[in-house]
């Protein structure tokens, strides 16, 4: 139940086959592997605790994804978009460390004696070893460690074991299941949990990684056609560029090899995901709904309920296009506030048990329950046919009055408003109910709309509890690159 | 014929074949553990014999062998000639359960 195990079979069995593609370079499986085992080699022999990475996209990131399984030290991706003091930060978290990098992100470091900073190019070309890797056994042992924003105080560090990974890859994916064609493109950072899973789901498929440094909507499309692309992941902002590009460039979308695109890491607008199948007719269609606490994907809405939900007259089943879909190799279920379970059409607290779930950090260890369920902090229900719908995170409701508000049932009402292009509903502190409902709205270029109709609207459909005391109009709404809503940035408009 | 504990995690070879396996999942106990008809063997130890051809249905990588009960569950991480036993039953291919590809 080691990672390594994953990159051991694909380089046994396809060792000739390419494995990433990255700018003019190519990787076999098996170029891919004797990398790995001799930076494996490289990193015991510095002595440090974990193998760090802090870049975007390249080669050096599966590398080092094995390496450190090889050499039996955690691996652990940063995020090159924070500030140098922030990324310090973590540094000082991890070392002793063997941190790779790359000219850009290099002048961000601090030099300091236990991490050894090693550049990304170097990483890729160090000598030859003869020495076999000894993985550990333990599938107990830490395999990654991701620093999760942290939307309060310092980022948390979430412990995921080989067994985690090992089970989810194990469970999910049929080893050498892609064709020597098919192709996969990763345009999430290195740092995600989607990325992560990224190269090991396609390394136990035998799927060829194309990989970009970052993503454009523009490039995007480019190199779906020029490596014949037969499989893709974004989330959901990636998804409406593209949409967009198409739409406003009125280029034909001309993506013959793509057959499936996978989709996930926030909440998809409905009106995005319906023009992506409508402009993509052939393609198969997959929401992915997963944590970095779970090691990824706990559910899925398959090609078929978008197929069936797109085309259906039956209102229960049309809305599942705006579901998240059903458990994967995981068990799901809704609790209340009291931790009562709750069955279906309720809406609580979502909980998840099964092995991929880690749901541990350092320091504060595990936060399962007795039983093994891990609160997922994301609030939902399920429909009769164990459907499961998303309804925002459970920090984001607002508290009126003693009275739970969903901001995601306001904000569909609100973007119902042919003038209304986004909008993000958040709590607003009240004298009266200790908490209200605040609305920050972009209007669609050209278009009007008066405060008072937006809150008649909201008004009428849902009930006056509902209605934003106070609505502000915006240019644009704050997201971070990974396209969530930042909702305490918005919440300070409103203090 | 020796016994031997199987854990989560831990990896055997065939004595006769090219044959390795990985414990996905076990039963607690001791097992005779056989690939090709000869004791399967820790990685690193140094095989010999013959490969028996009763038990000669080879074993194929990716795939998953379980028990009828599916109490036991080893991962084929290198295929080989042998074919698997668990006290002397042999073990089947687990059909594989295929999630939409998320990633």
């Amino acid at each position: 139940m080691n990672i390594s195990t994953i990159l051991d079979m694909a380089a046994e069995a396809f060792g000739d086959r390419i494995g990433v593609v990255s700018g003019d370079s190519r990787y076999t499986y098996a170029e891919l592997r004797a990398a790995a085992v001799n930076a494996a080699a490289a990193i015991r022999a510095s002595g440090a605790k974990y193998v760090a990475l802090l870049d975007v996209n390249s080669p050096a990131a599966p590398v080092a994804i094995y390496a450190a399984a090889y050499a039996n030290v955690p691996y652990v991706p940063l995020n090159y978009r924070l500030t140098a003091p922030e990324i310090n930060e973590l540094i000082e978290r991890v070392a002793p460390a063997y941190l790779v990098t790359s000219a850009d992100y290099a002048k961000l470091i601090t030099p300091r004696a236990d991490v050894q900073v090693v550049d990304r190019a170097t990483f890729l070309s160090l000598p030859a070893t003869s020495e076999e890797p000894t993985p550990a056994d333990d599938p107990r042992e830490v395999a990654v460690q991701l620093f999760t924003s942290g939307t309060t105080g310092k980022p948390k560090a979430a412990i995921l074991r080989h067994e985690n990974l090992s089970s989810y890859i194990f469970g999910t994916v049929e080893f050498a299941a892609a064709d020597e064609n098919d192709a996969i493109i990763v345009t999430v950072p290195p740092y995600h949990i989607a990325g992560i899973s990224a190269v090991l789901s396609s390394t136990y498929a035998c799927r060829r990684m194309v990989q970009l440094e970052g993503f454009d909507a523009k490039a995007w499309l480019a190199a779906c056609r020029e490596h014949g692309v037969s499989n893709a992941f974004l989330v959901p902002t990636m998804l409406q560029r593209v949409v967009d590009h198409l739409h406003d460039s009125g280029e034909p979308a001309n993506l013959p090899a793509l057959r499936a695109l996978a989709y996930g890491g926030g909440k998809m607008p409905l009106t995005t995901i319906q023009k992506a199948m409508a402009l993509l007719p052939e393609v198969d269609f997959t929401n992915a709904y997963g944590l970095t606490e779970t090691s990824s994907t706990i559910a899925v809405l398959g090609p078929d309920d978008h197929r069936a939900a797109a085309s259906s007259e039956d209102p229960a089943v049309r809305r599942r296009l705006g579901s998240v879909g059903k458990p994967g190799a995981v068990e799901i279920e809704i609790r209340s506030d009291e931790g009562q379970v709750l069955g279906p059409e309720e809406a609580g607290l979502v909980f998840v048990r099964g092995p991929q779930v880690s749901g541990e950090y350092l320091a504060l260890g595990s936060q399962l329950d007795n039983d093994g369920w891990f609160p997922t902090k994301d609030r939902g229900y399920l429909d009769a046919e164990g459907y499961l719908f998303l309804d925002g995170r459970a920090d984001d409701v607002i508290v009126r009055g003693g009275e739970n508000i969903s901001p995601g049932e306001i904000e569909d009402v609100l973007l119902g408003h042919p003038a209304v292009a986004d909008v993000a509903v958040v709590a607003m502190p009240d004298e009266q109910w200790g908490e209200g409902v605040a609305a920050a709205i972009v209007l669609k270029p050209g278009s009007a709309a008066e405060v008072a109709e937006l809150q008649e609207l909201v008004k009428a459909s849902l009930r006056s509890s509902r209605v934003p005391q106070r609505i502000v109009f915006k240019d644009a709404l704050p997201y971070n690159e990974l396209g969530k809503v930042l909702r305490r940035v918005i919440r300070q408009e409103f203090v | 014929m020796a016994k031997t504990v199987l854990k989560a995690g831990g990896r055997f070879k065939s004595a006769v074949c090219e044959t390795q396996v990985m414990v996905i999942k076990a039963p607690a106990g001791e097992f005779t553990l056989s690939c090709g008809g000869a004791d399967m063997i820790a990685p690193t130890a140094t095989g010999g014999g013959d490969l028996d051809p009763a038990q000669a249905g080879e074993t194929l990588i990716g795939k998953r062998y379980v028990n009828a009960d599916e109490s036991l569950e080893l991962l084929c991480t290198k295929g080989g000639k042998g074919s698997l036993a668990l006290d002397g039953v042999a073990l089947e291919i687990k059909q594989a359960k295929q999630l939409p590809s998320s990633d």
